[in-house]
């Protein structure tokens, strides 16, 4: 039952002017602002409708055992009053054959019960299982489908909950509420059905009962969704101020805001506490006045029944069988109030789920892939060519104007400039985490979304600052880059980026958990294994976006080195704001508001009197 | 700390990097009733306040059920007597009592709900609000271990349980028992041996609920450890998106999270197996000792020994208790997940907060006035991190350092070699494992943690900002009453001037719920928020290493004037930092190898010169200094 909604900190750091930008960071109207994002109409029943349709045949299957079933549980007030006004005056006749038959029939009765109980259990597991399996897989599948610029718009917290606690929420409707309903209303139309055979008029007051008892729920629902959607607003504060602590302890201990914060959570916490209050006395009142409504009923009934049976128009064994339905019949209400609210907070969570999957993937897999042309030397690199590209986020607003690029095989680009000139979104287009707007990406004269992704990526590499670990080993970690890859061609990637030291030094070497105990892994050290996983990944194009930021000056000498060795002859872009990445390049792009406005050797740059040379100015000064 | 290892050898990514504590706890334990109500009887405390309202709760839910099991007593009454007699007054007087009853029980179940409400709600959030205390006091290394989600799913998920448990299996596990005990008691006086013949299948019942019990509750541990797995593959899947794209992986990651759903699922159909056996079960063995009941009960009415209301009442309250029967299965399995909730909740309130810190030493023991301008100071300061393997060598087994008063001093060592960990001494974000660090002569324990933050302030290598407004965020750094004075002038230091063109200035939200920054733009609030409160003593790691050049160097000039009176130890990676510092303090081997300016370690310190050059030996060095024109 543990579905933590662990929202991870902010890891993405908003290079493009798009977000980058604070004055135009937020617009009112993003849908991404709201937890759900905009879907077709009919999204939501649509996509419960097809995660059921594969399973039409087990669904009627769970569905007819417990039509038996109930048909199974039901006969015992009749048997009751068989027993009654027929097996009881057959037996002062010394006719022992109907008791026997009741006996035998509540014996058959008894065990079918049990049987189909149990079988209807086991197959109503069975679907809700199979749908959700079904439906994490496409969650997933559809999560890492969607593109990078999807991820750093919805938040990584929100996708986890997507497919955590809605998940679960439906889970819980499957499991208990769906069974529930259906036991419920089953076993109101066979009991009224019954009632009415036993006895029209008795039957038809029971279903009057019903009119009262709709109203009641219906009002329930009205109340109660108001109360649980202000229920669900509270415990998601809640929930984000508990981990903005949690995960920011440090800074939260140094600048003493222990106290502060408490008075802040206890702030939100009552407010759930009230709406949690709220939402129990919600279904406190509804209980009572279902329970008022039923036994009332009841009591009417009996009335009327006992008077006929004085009358002698009825017969005790009917009135008998009548009460027991009676109570059978009012019993699930109270469940009724549990499944509207396990409906209800199920809906919400498909709504959501809907809104993710109803997102097309910006950056599809081509349909009919094409091969990369075999290279053109004997080095690994390739040219790539912007041909016409253009970018503007979806939402609006032009990142990169059109420009045309042409960087040859084997060159090793830099591209600098300020937090949002475009340097990223430049990469990421080469990267294929975006597709232009218009234009091309070539890659040995191939366009970019014309090939598979195993393709791809033996084509372009990109590492970036965010140097993340999967839970797993170092070894795990670095294999990343090529899961085929042996240890030996593990560590000698960590040897080319000077991680060997380093990894070789941790507990278990190679095989240290990185998430277990004495695993701690700097940021610096981190980088370097980000580093060994691109260069076993051995792209024709190498993308570095501030992939050395937290690396110490060895450590970034290192990473050069290898440049110049190991990955001699690919093509490189390399991201950087210390200009001392730069030397290693042959060309330098300087870009500034979405255009290149530089283009040159390091060296030509310098001696000009641009923007460049006064960085590189600043950047002397700076070692002065 | 847990130390068993996870269960099952997993053959999928390994448990989530919350998972190690997760997987430990999760450990199978012996399922033991009184494990159940010994981890159960730890909410006592939070209980106790609203006792006298769940008490009187529980004595209403046993006069509600009562009630229900009066009314077949009243339907036999009707039966035998004014419906036999062909009374129509009697059937009136009947019904009346029936309705009577029945509003009763109806006013009886709501007061009950009506009186929990409440206080339940009540004790929920006052756990959740003590887990918050508590967890915000905890040491840092506990959250080093503990990822939040970890911790959440203890401030929600199981909260919630325990409310639940609270509100109905306590109650009812005592509702139902008595409601049993007294209806089985009304069956008995009603007639005796069709009382025992309804009392026959108790036992086998009771047996296998025991055994259904533990069998379920491993099974529903196991899957609760799988959902942590799953969850894991999720989370890393999301976080590390980039990755998974850039490296063309997410085959082999929906491979990965293919094969642990098929697993969860194999699980969850074990469980649903179990739990349809147990249904099964019940619902069958009382159903056929009520068919036996009405067997009986005919012949007994054929030979007259036994009245036709008595028989109708009797199997009423057969069927009325059916439900209390039926439902102690699920009110068992609730109150195993309780119990696991609760010892899960305690896991984390039984881990030993920090203490405050002594801070008793008033003005008079302190030293003399010559000493308070000591600056900061090591001595002898060793340190390992508490979960580190055993046997392997302290982090840092011997440092020596003094800072001067005002003097502001570059702490440089190689990736990895404990500098991000020194500074986390200072604050006592860590403790010491030997030695001691005095700041002003004063040894750093001797203070409360309070006063030992307040005077010393640290800018973290990643800058974090909470969900409040840039102003907010940035005064956090100082004390009370301090104004648009004192932010200004820190957004001036940490050149953070953007604050005030975002949208609404200062006031605009940032954080998990506000406008995302760039790091280069949390980087120079989280600095500001170092500098506004005019700290004696300033902590830096890597301050800068988000911001281009131009940025930098202006930080770096407005930096310097505050350095000027500030006693300061600054992590650095480059010359450009540690040129901020009046000194370098070369961190190597777990000990200060090298104090001195960054021109004298260049030409004194080989492996300083490496680190600030990249190149190897003492002429590169030398090369390098001269490459730089100096």
């Amino acid at each position: 039952m543990t579905a933590p909604t662990a929202t991870a900190p902010e890891r993405d750091q908003p290079e493009e002017p798009g977000t980058g930008d604070p004055a135009t960071g937020t617009t009112a109207d993003d849908a991404f602002d709201q937890d759900v994002l905009p879907s077709p109409p009919g999204a939501t029943g649509a996509l419960l409708r097809s995660l059921l349709a594969p399973m039409k045949p087990r669904v009627a299957l769970t569905v007819l055992l417990l039509l038996l079933q109930q048909a199974a549980v039901q006969a015992g007030p009749l048997l009751v009053a068989y027993a009654i006004d027929h097996a009881v005056p057959t037996l002062r006749d010394d006719d022992h054959g109907p008791l026997i038959a009741v006996g035998a029939g509540y014996l058959l009765c008894s065990l079918a019960a049990g049987a189909l109980q149990y079988g209807f259990i086991a197959a109503a597991a069975r679907v809700s299982q199979d749908v959700l399996l079904d439906l994490r897989g496409r969650i997933f599948r559809h999560a890492q489908a969607l593109s990078v610029d999807f991820h750093e718009r919805y938040t990584s917290g929100r996708l986890i909950s997507r497919s955590t606690t809605d998940v679960e929420s439906l889970r819980e409707l499957l499991d208990e509420g769906l069974q529930e309903l259906v036991t419920v209303v089953l076993s109101f139309v066979y009991i009224a059905a019954l009632l009415l055979w036993l006895d029209l008029g008795l039957g038809a007051v029971a279903v009057a009962s019903f009119v009262p008892l709709y109203a009641l729920v219906r009002l329930y629902r009205r109340r109660a969704g108001r109360v649980y959607r202000q229920r669900s607003t509270a415990i998601a504060a809640v929930i984000v101020k508990f981990v903005e602590t949690m995960n920011g302890i440090r800074p939260v201990r140094a600048f003493r805001r222990e106290a502060a914060n408490d008075a802040d959570f206890a702030v939100l916490n009552r407010r759930h506490e009230h709406t949690n209050g709220n939402a129990l006395l919600e279904m406190a009142r509804y209980v009572t006045g279902s329970r008022l409504v039923a036994n009332t009923a009841v009591a009417g009934i009996v009335l009327w029944g006992a008077y006929r049976v004085a009358d002698g128009t009825l017969a005790l064994g009917v009135l008998a069988a009548a009460v027991l339905y009676l109570r059978r019949l009012y019993d699930p209400i109270d469940r009724l109030g549990m499944f509207l609210n396990s409906y209800q907070s199920a809906a919400a969570s498909l709504e959501k789920i809907a809104g993710l999957l109803a997102q097309t993937p910006s950056v599809p897999e081509p349909t009919a892939p094409k091969q990369l042309p075999p290279p053109a030397s004997e080095h690994p690199g390739r040219e790539v060519v912007f041909d016409s590209v253009s970018f503007g986020y979806r939402t609006g607003g032009e990142v990169l104007p059109r420009f045309d690029l042409t960087l040859p095989a084997g060159q090793t680009v830099a591209v600098v400039g300020s937090t949002g000139a475009g340097k990223s979104t430049l990469a990421k287009l080469l990267a294929r985490f975006y597709d232009p707007s218009a234009g091309r990406v070539l890659l040995d004269g191939t366009d970019l979304r014309d090939l598979a992704v195993p393709e791809l990526r033996r084509g372009v590499v990109m590492v970036t600052q965010e140097a993340f670990l999967f839970s797993g080993t170092v070894a795990d970690n670095i294999a990343i880059g090529r899961p085929e890859a042996t240890r030996e061609e593990i560590e000698r990637a960590a040897k080319a980026i000077g991680a060997h030291d380093f990894v070789a030094a941790l507990p278990d070497g190679y095989d240290t958990d990185v998430r277990k105990r004495g695993g701690r892994i700097s940021a610096g050290q981190r980088q370097l294994v980000a580093f060994a996983r691109a260069l076993l990944a051995d792209p024709a194009v190498l993308i570095l976006d501030e992939a050395t930021s937290s690396l110490d000056v060895p450590g970034e000498r290192a990473v050069q080195r290898a440049m110049t060795t190991v990955l001699k002859g690919r093509t490189a872009v390399v991201i950087a704001h210390r200009l001392s990445t730069v030397e290693i390049a042959d060309r330098v792009l300087v870009m500034e508001r979405g255009r290149i406005v530089e283009d040159g050797t390091p060296d030509e740059l310098v001696a000009g009197a641009g923007r460049f040379a006064d960085l590189h100015r600043a950047w002397r000064d700076s070692l002065a | 700390m847990p130390t068993t290892p996870a269960p099952a050898p997993d053959l999928a990514p390994e448990p989530a990097p919350d998972a190690a504590p997760a997987a430990a706890e999760h450990v199978p334990a012996p399922a033991g009733k009184r494990s159940t109500v010994r981890a159960l009887l730890r909410l006592w405390p939070y209980v106790r306040p609203v006792r006298a309202r769940l008490g009187t709760a529980a004595v209403i839910a046993i006069l509600a059920s009562c009630v229900a099991l009066v009314i077949p007593l009243v339907l036999k009454w009707m039966v035998d007597g004014p419906v036999a007699d062909g009374d129509p007054a009697g059937v009136w007087l009947g019904a009346l009592y029936l309705l009577l009853l029945g509003v009763a029980e109806a006013l009886l179940f709501g007061l009950r709900r009506w009186l929990v409400a409440r206080p339940l709600a009540g004790v929920e959030a006052g756990m959740r609000a003590d887990l918050y205390r508590h967890l915000q006091r905890l040491p840092v290394a506990f959250h080093d271990r503990w990822a939040s989600g970890q911790l959440l799913s203890r401030g929600t998920t199981d909260l919630m349980l325990l409310r639940m448990f609270l509100a109905f299996p306590l109650t009812f596990l005592l509702v139902n028992g008595v409601t049993i005990l007294v209806g089985v008691g009304i069956m008995l006086v009603q007639d005796w041996t069709l009382g025992l013949v309804v009392l026959v299948p108790a036992i086998p019942v009771m047996v296998v609920c025991g055994i259904f019990e533990r069998k379920y509750s491993a099974v529903a541990r196991r899957a609760q450890d799988q959902v942590g797995d799953l969850t894991t593959v999720v989370e890393e899947s999301v976080l590390g998106i980039r990755i998974v794209k850039g490296f063309g992986r997410h085959r082999s990651q929906a491979r990965a999270f293919h094969a642990l759903s098929h697993r969860l699922r194999g699980t969850e159909l074990r469980k649903a197996r179990l739990l349809a056996s147990i249904w099964a079960v019940i619902v069958t063995l009382p159903e056929l000792a009520i068919g036996a009941a009405l067997v009986v009960g005919a012949v007994r009415v054929a030979d007259g020994t036994l009245s036709a209301g008595t028989l109708v009442a009797f199997l009423s309250t057969a069927l009325a208790l059916r439900w209390p029967v039926e439902s102690i299965g699920f009110l068992l399995a609730m109150s195993q997940e309780a119990a696991t909730a609760t010892d899960r909740y305690f896991e984390v309130m039984d881990a030993e907060v920090e203490s405050p810190g002594n801070g008793s030493c008033g003005p008079a023991e302190r030293g003399p006035a010559a000493e308070r301008t000591d600056g900061l100071r090591f001595e002898n300061v060793r340190f390992r991190y508490p979960d580190a393997p055993p046997g392997s060598p302290p982090l840092l087994t011997d440092v020596d350092l003094h800072i001067r008063s005002g003097e502001s001093m570059a702490l440089v060592g190689a990736t990895g070699s404990g500098k991000t960990t020194l500074t986390a001494l200072v604050p006592r974000l860590h403790e010491v494992t030997g030695g001691r660090i005095t700041l002003d002569g004063e040894d750093i324990t001797a203070l409360s943690r309070e006063e030992l933050r307040a005077m010393v302030a640290v800018a973290f290598e990643e800058p974090t900002l909470f969900s409040a407004s840039v102003g907010e965020n940035v005064l956090m750094g100082a004390g009370e009453g301090a104004g648009t004075e004192e932010l200004d002038r820190a957004l001036a230091v940490a050149q953070a001037g953007f604050a005030h063109a975002l949208p609404e200035g200062t006031g605009t939200q940032v954080g998990e719920q506000g406008l995302s920054l760039s790091g280069g733009q949390r980087q120079r609030l989280a600095l500001a928020r170092a500098v506004v409160g005019r700290p004696r003593f300033l902590v830096l790691d890597d301050p800068l290493s988000a911001l281009d050049v131009h940025t930098e160097a202006a930080v770096e000039a407005a930096l310097r004037q505050v350095l000027a009176d500030t006693t300061a130890l600054i992590v650095a990676h480059r010359p450009s930092t540690v040129l901020l510092a009046d000194r370098v303090a070369l961190l190597s081997g777990g000990r200060i190898a090298a104090v001195g300016t960054h021109h004298e370690l260049l030409r004194t310190s080989a492996e300083y010169a490496r680190l600030m050059s990249g190149l190897d030996g003492h002429e590169d060095a030398a090369g390098f200094q001269e490459g730089d024109g100096r």
